[in-house]
């Protein structure tokens, strides 16, 4: 296999100046040479999302920029047993990946991790929690937001489905769907800004797909649209209040 | 006594002398006293591409006294906002200038109000020199609305519009093209006032810079850029970081100068001697060779990648307000007690300050979505019946 690069960024608020390189250099090589180069299955690795004081520059989610270009792929790990089989995937991967970390989990995760050699499959997505009456997709730190949400859920007698995207770019469509069409209803829920976030664009392809199927709108919960505050933090985050909230309004619709 | 003082120090020049004798019979009100007095500066300045200003430089018992109070309340400050973090009522990130003092005091001493600063996040004390007042940093630290950004900024986003300080920026690098913007506009509108743009050691490798020099000098724009070189940038030393840790050299077709910037003198000489080059010839590149006591920010000890050897070395020879107290009692300006007294004073206006601060309430949290465009933005949140609801939260 040879070498691999594995590029960090220290914060992913600061992977703009890299962003011409990783958009027009390493996803188009091995397009526009016809496959006769490519940038090496380059991994960029960042620690992205709140992290309760991080404020403008250490709390940002720019997940949506990178899903926006066909070529690389964009990973993000929910817990520290998913971040080492995504991330040795990626590493493997001959494709140019960029792999954000939650940096919130870095402090506050505790997970048995196996030592062994292990990896996990790319762009598929994973059901965490079994549910009939509504969807929830999510990825990164904010699933143990939506989790919460779920376990308060479950005391009014909404079972919910949780869905790990796991991979954003190419997202796995398929078990999205499948699980929509089982319930009737999804919210997607994430840190970054609503608009023109990483939700909008799950929401308009399950519309297309599950249309008739839907008995609610598609509900989004996520970031406010502003540039992430300081001391307003815990009002611009989609935390599990607002959370239970657009569950309720989307079950009751 | 004096006398073996002069024996001690070798850079003092038999200047020293004759205000001695003076000032020891007509003690004068400390902080008037505009008699000139000569002070050299401690080593000379290199040059690059332009001549070396002057070793000695002219200054009087007002400023002595005037920079060490900044200096010492400066320091003061810091080491309280030290504190204050640890005692978790500082959130964020906070990275502190203690040790740097000399190159804002000496900076703001050579320019006027009309001339335009633009610096990196570590900007409580340029902030100050510039005319900030302590309960402005206390509680925007503190994420307050008597804040100087209303506390919606933080320690890393300090400006004062009124004294064209432009702050206080996160991104390493980005505030030097902006500076040089900056420069830009003074000179399409006649100003006769510079933009100094600094920025640190680590900044000093970032391609944004050369391409912002390129452009000012083809153009001749006023801007003078400064490095703060403390010689680590984070936890990097400037050998690992830096081909050519000569930074002062860097700009190649433009000239620069090295400076000792612990002595506050050689700031203010190189500063004024920058002022005048930049509005005739363009751009010029200020080294501030400069230490900071803390590490990085207050999430880094600052001993992982130096020793205490190090820290306390430099604190004990190169200190810039002990260089001041140092120069005042020589002088005899004033006596050990006095200059005690001062920092008491100084200590209990940074006590109040911060107790102000406290008292402080936070902003209002409308405030989440003003000035996110310049007219109000239309919100949309999550409540149950899920309609659009008003920009004001509970």
């Amino acid at each position: 296999m040879g070498n691999r690069a594995i590029a960090e960024i220290q914060f992913a608020d600061y992977i703009y100046p890299a962003f011409d390189q990783i958009v027009n250099e390493a996803a188009k090589f091995r397009y526009r040479s016809g496959n006769q180069f490519n940038c090496g299955g380059l991994t960029i690795r960042a620690p992205y999302g709140a992290v309760g004081h991080g404020g403008h520059y250490h709390s940002q989610s720019p997940e949506a920029f990178f899903c926006h270009v066909p070529g690389i792929k964009v990973v993000i790990p929910r817990s520290p047993r998913q971040a080492k089989g995504l991330l040795l995937s990626c590493i493997r991967d001959p494709n140019p990946v960029v792999f954000f970390e939650p940096k919130w989990l870095y402090r506050l995760a505790v997970e048995e991790v196996p030592e062994h050699d292990y990896m996990l499959p790319l762009s598929e997505a994973e059901v965490i929690r079994q549910g009939s009456d509504i969807t929830l997709v999510g990825w990164g730190a904010q699933l143990s937001v939506m989790e919460q949400a779920c376990n308060e859920a479950e005391k009014d007698g909404i079972s919910c489905e949780l869905i790990d995207l796991k991979t954003l770019l190419p997202w796995d469509k398929e078990t999205v769907e499948a699980s929509v069409r089982k319930t009737g209803r999804v919210l997607i829920s994430h840190e970054a800004p609503v608009t023109g976030g990483f939700g909008a664009e799950i929401s308009a392809s399950i519309v297309e797909r599950c249309f008739l199927r839907l008995e609610a709108p598609v509900a989004r919960v996520c970031g406010l649209d502003t540039p992430f505050p300081l001391v307003f933090e815990p009002f611009y985050m989609p935390t599990k209040n607002k959370i239970l909230d657009a569950i309720k309004a989307t079950v009751n619709y | 006594m004096a006398l073996s003082r002069l024996a001690s120090s070798s850079s003092r020049s038999a200047d020293l002398l004759k205000p001695l004798c003076s000032a020891i019979s007509l003690r004068r009100p400390i902080s008037t006293d505009t008699t000139p007095i000569t002070v050299e500066t401690s080593v000379p300045f290199t040059s690059h591409q332009c001549d070396t200003p002057s070793r000695s430089v002219q200054t009087n018992a007002k400023e002595l006294f005037t920079f060490f109070r900044d200096m010492a309340l400066m320091r003061r400050m810091e080491i309280a906002a030290d504190s204050l973090y640890k005692a978790k009522l500082i959130r964020g990130f906070c990275h502190l200038y203690d040790g740097q003092e000399a190159v804002a005091v000496g900076m703001e001493a050579a320019i006027t109000k009309k001339d335009c600063i633009i610096t990196a996040y570590r900007d409580h004390c340029t902030f100050v020199s510039r005319g900030g007042t302590l309960l402005e940093v206390f509680a925007e630290l503190m994420g307050r609305q008597a804040g100087c950004s209303r506390g919606k900024g933080g320690s890393m986003h300090f400006y004062k519009k009124d004294s064209n300080f432009y702050g206080g920026h996160g991104i390493v690098g980005a505030q030097v093209p902006l500076g040089c913007g900056l420069a830009f506009a003074q000179k399409y509108s006649k100003d006769e006032a510079v933009t100094f743009a600094l920025y640190g050691d680590g900044a000093a490798n970032q391609g944004q810079l050369f391409e912002a020099l390129n452009i000012s000098a083809l153009w001749d724009l006023p801007a003078i850029l400064v490095c703060e070189n403390n010689h680590y940038g984070m936890g990097t030393a400037e050998w690992r970081a830096a081909k050519s840790p000569a930074y002062y050299k860097r700009g190649d077709y433009a000239p620069g100068l090295k400076v000792d910037g612990m002595d506050a003198f050689a700031v203010k000489q190189a500063c004024t001697f920058a002022k005048e080059h930049a509005l005739k010839n363009g751009p010029i590149i200020l080294e501030m060779d400069t230490y900071r006591y803390h590490g990085h920010s207050m999430s880094d000890p600052g001993s992982t990648y130096r020793t205490r050897d190090e820290i306390t070395g430099v604190r004990q020879e190169r200190d810039p307000v002990e260089r001041i107290r140092k120069l005042i009692l020589s002088h005899d300006l004033a006596t050990e007690k006095e200059l005690k007294d001062i920092e008491k004073e100084i200590r209990k206006e940074v006590d109040d300050a911060i107790a102000q601060a406290k008292e402080n309430p936070l902003p209002e949290s409308s405030e989440l979505f003003t000035n996110v465009y310049a007219k109000g933005l239309g919100v949309e949140s999550f409540g149950a019946d899920r309609k659009e609801v008003r920009a004001i939260l509970p």
